[in-house]
């Protein structure tokens, strides 16, 4: 049954990716890219990876299509360039040898859901059973995520902030070219415009009374995702993409300039950079206590306690900085008004 | 008490990368630089620390979180990552110290810090990949380390670097892309992801095809990330365009990381266990590595663009590393890791001479810049310098890895005469692009004598002049340690001896 499932999902998918690339309308290509992520999402969760699951849907459904919506307010929506059909064939011809090649890695692999591959076999076995005895949490995932790898997802962590300051430094480039003498007439018509974009949708009554009403629940559930990680599926990386919503959804009822008035930029910076420091600096003070990098056990008297206060000061710093980064990155996209 | 000396390979990518954010939040003129500075500077003395310790005979081998091994991450150093940490850390201490004033220019200040943020995220991912002994944790620090430099290449005035770095961005996407699609075959088959246990346990299951084609993928992406020829096609622009003080960074740092990732995960996972595989990788590489080293210098030698020149002098020095690792000896390896450090060292004395003269030259076309040398003698006799070990005229830095490449070759019979004639012709290209530009600063003139475009207003009250100080002393501190190596080559050469020899130990 599962794997019917997983074939029909397969096949959308496929569907998907060729009508993206297909498609000459990038508005409906970032549509299409937003239900290819969560057909993605649906198939991690029949893979019985709920946290992936999780994370693929708030930022790869959510979060990434709001940016890529964002993208195409500067840049327009048809595309315009067309490459030589000879390039065409070439790069057509590259990726079906790419293709063939992985269908070609896949004639030894194991078995789908055989518990006797070495996947199953090697590490995980003693992943489970260390959760259980040393850390004592009923997710295991996050047992990997935050301490077993705890060095790769502080890594990651950085990954989210270099995007982000790579945002915010290409964005704070003025744009040096032409500037035509303006017309009075016309600089007002770009300034009524800049006014009715700054505004939101404060003039459609449904859509915000609708939406306010949302904001506080899609906030406490974040809340939730944040602090339940431990338990179920869930942790900083969807938490952050999840109160990013609620805030990117706050300005878009409300207008970009009244979103930053309630959380200025300098906070937004400081979020980045804050929830960074915060994880690495749990790695430090366990160093100091005497243990290696990042060895939460010696951060109490119980080394399960240890642990259980380790994971969740590291996960409140993941959420933090994603928080921090994704809205930075929204800001940064709405409010430039040309490129 | 607590033995920090334990604790080095971890402080080696944490104090970079945890600098990177407080130096986001130093706001104040100025301080960002200073910041950045110091950080660097601290990574690069861990990296003289690592290397003293590793020197003797110390192995550095840590347990993030304390977890064992296949389980938990490891971290490793050895003689042949205590190099490239020496030539990563070391360029960009160099680089900082150097480039104050140029990245002044380049870079408004309220952009400095996000900046400097993004050059120690940079570092720490340079160093970072050395370091880890995880094959997925090094896919994370080459993450961090690809976006940040696609920032600082795109950070200058010039707005044709954004589409060089569109494309750098497309082409190393795709190179990690690849990379990350092979460890995942390999942890199908193997189920682990430290590189020890892989090498270990891809035994059992060599001869199956996902791992052959996990081998094809990480070599390809890795190479890609790497320039190797016919790769190369992003580097040339991206060095081209983006500041010059980032040029020096990563033209001396950048592809060598890469190419210390495809020698290592081939040699310490892939040799010892598929069969033939050490026919194949000579048979796939060495006529690249030589279609290299001709085609690159080739185009250098009618390159009219200084920075481009040297870019693609750069690909040319990529083929020559790969060219001794496809030899698979301990010669030949020897060789190429001799000359990744002495590469890193000419190839960035030359950015930083060209640093120097784009503080007084707008524009660094070759006839732009004839008759420099009387303005900048200091420049231009530190650019000759580097320039003679670029060539690898005896007496510097390039003669000993050239001389070592040379031997390799010769151990290998008829092939290897092959060889010698394609790195003779090509030293001899060398010789004429390095000459090309040392004869128009030195005895070119101006085309109806107008005079060099002067960068600042301030200057333009002066006559063109030296550089800075900063930038020439340091400038001068590279072109010194060409000859330095050049005449006492003990510590690169041991290190890559024993790197060489590490490496074939686990061959057949």
């Amino acid at each position: 049954m599962t794997i019917i499932f997983g074939v029909f999902l397969l096949t959308l998918m496929v569907i998907t990716a060729l009508a993206i690339v297909h498609t000459q309308h990038l508005f409906v290509a970032v549509i299409l890219s937003g239900i290819f992520s969560l057909l993605m999402a649906a198939n991690f969760f029949l893979l019985d990876a709920a946290d992936v699951a999780l994370t693929e849907a708030a930022i790869g459904a959510g979060i990434s299509t709001v940016l890529f919506l964002g993208a195409l307010t500067l840049t327009g929506e048809a595309e315009r360039y067309r490459s030589s059909s000879v390039n065409r064939v070439v790069a057509l011809g590259v990726v079906a040898a790419i293709t063939l090649m992985v269908i070609y890695a896949t004639f030894d692999k194991p078995a789908f859901g055989d518990p006797q591959t070495p996947v199953q076999q090697h590490v995980a076995p003693w992943y489970i059973d260390t959760t259980a005895n040393d850390i004592d949490i009923p997710n295991v995932v996050t047992a990997v995520l935050a301490s077993f790898r705890g060095y790769d997802t502080l890594g990651e962590v950085f990954v989210v902030l270099t995007a982000g300051i790579g945002i915010l430094f290409l964005f704070s480039a003025t744009p040096t070219r032409r500037k035509k003498p303006q017309t009075e007439q016309e600089s007002e018509v770009e300034s009524t415009a800049e006014i009715k974009f700054g505004e939101g949708l404060r003039h459609f009554l449904i859509p915000q009374v609708v939406g306010r009403l949302l904001i506080p629940f899609i906030l406490l559930f974040g809340l939730y995702v944040q602090f339940h990680g431990d338990y179920g599926p869930g942790g900083g990386f969807q938490a952050g993409a999840i109160i990013a919503a609620a805030i990117i959804l706050y300005a878009l009822l409300e207008g970009e300039a009244r979103a930053l008035r309630v959380i200025p930029q300098w906070v937004l910076t400081g979020m980045m950079a804050g929830g960074a420091i915060l994880y690495s600096a749990v790695g430090v003070v366990c160093m100091m206590l005497d243990g290696n990098f990042l060895e939460y056990s010696v951060l109490a008297a119980d080394p399960i306690t240890g642990q259980h206060i380790g994971i969740i000061v590291i996960e409140a710093g993941v959420g933090i900085t994603v928080t921090g980064v994704l809205l930075s990155i929204f800001h940064a996209f709405a409010g430039r008004r040309r490129f | 008490m607590i033995d920090w000396n334990m604790h080095l390979p971890a402080l080696q990518v944490i104090i970079p990368m945890l600098s990177a954010a407080f130096v986001l939040l130093l706001r104040p003129r100025g301080l960002a630089w200073a910041g950045a500075t110091a950080a660097s500077a601290f990574t690069f003395a861990i990296a003289i620390m690592l290397t003293i310790g590793v020197l003797d005979g110390q192995s550095y081998v840590y347990q993030m979180g304390n977890w064992p091994a296949p389980y938990g991450i490891e971290l490793g150093v050895d003689s042949f990552s205590a190099l490239v940490l020496l030539i990563v850390s070391g360029a960009s201490t160099l680089a900082l110290l150097a480039g104050r004033k140029s990245l002044d220019t380049d870079i408004a200040e309220e952009r400095q810090p996000l900046f400097y943020a993004a050059w120690l995220l940079a570092l720490a991912g340079l160093v970072g990949i050395p370091v880890a002994a995880d094959a997925f944790n090094i896919f994370v620090f080459m993450e961090i380390s690809s976006l940040a430099s696609y920032v600082l290449i795109a950070g200058g005035r010039d707005r044709r670097a954004l589409p060089a770095v569109f494309k750098y961005l497309v082409m190393g996407t795709i190179g990690a892309t690849f990379y990350l699609i092979g460890i995942g075959l390999i942890y199908l088959m193997t189920g682990t992801l430290n590189l020890a246990d892989m090498e270990l346990r891809i035994h059992e299951v060599a001869d199956q095809k996902p791992i052959l084609v996990a081998a094809g993928f990480i070599t390809i992406g890795l190479a890609l990330k790497a320039a190797v020829f016919p790769l190369h096609v992003w580097l040339p622009n991206a060095y081209t365009y983006s500041p010059n003080i980032v040029t020096v960074f990563l033209a001396a740092c950048a592809t060598k990381v890469s190419l210390y990732l495809l020698i290592r995960f081939d040699f310490f996972v892939f040799q010892p266990n598929l069969i033939n595989h050490d026919i194949q990788f000579a048979y796939f590489l060495m006529p690249l590595a030589v279609l290299a080293i001709l085609v690159a210098s080739g185009v250098a030698l009618f390159e009219k663009n200084l920075k481009r020149l040297f870019a693609y002098s750069s690909v040319a020095q990529i083929g020559y590393i790969l060219l001794g690792a496809s030899l698979v000896s301990v010669a030949g390896l020897t060789a190429s890791v001799v000359h990744m450090f002495n590469h890193g060292l000419a190839k960035g004395t030359v950015f930083l001479a060209i640093a120097c003269l784009a503080t007084r030259y707008t524009n660094l076309r070759m006839d732009n810049i004839a008759g420099a040398a009387k303005h900048m003698p200091w420049t231009m006799a530190a650019f000759v310098v580097a320039g003679l070990s670029l060539v690898g005229v005896p007496g510097t830095a390039g003669f000993i890895s050239k001389w070592y490449l040379l031997s390799a070759a010769l151990e290998e019979g008829t092939v290897g005469w092959i060889l010698v004639a394609a790195i003779i012709v090509s030293s001899l290209m060398a010789m004429a692009y390095v000459w090309r530009v040392i004869e128009t600063a030195y005895f070119g003139v101006q085309a109806n004598g107008n005079e060099p475009v002067v960068t600042n207003t301030q200057a333009v009250i002066d006559s063109p002049r030296e550089a800075p100080i900063a930038l020439l002393s340091v400038t001068w501190v590279g072109a010194l340690a060409n000859i330095y190596y050049g005449l006492a080559p003990s510590l690169p050469v041991t290190l890559a001896t024993n790197a060489a020899e590490t490496l074939m130990k686990v061959a057949p």
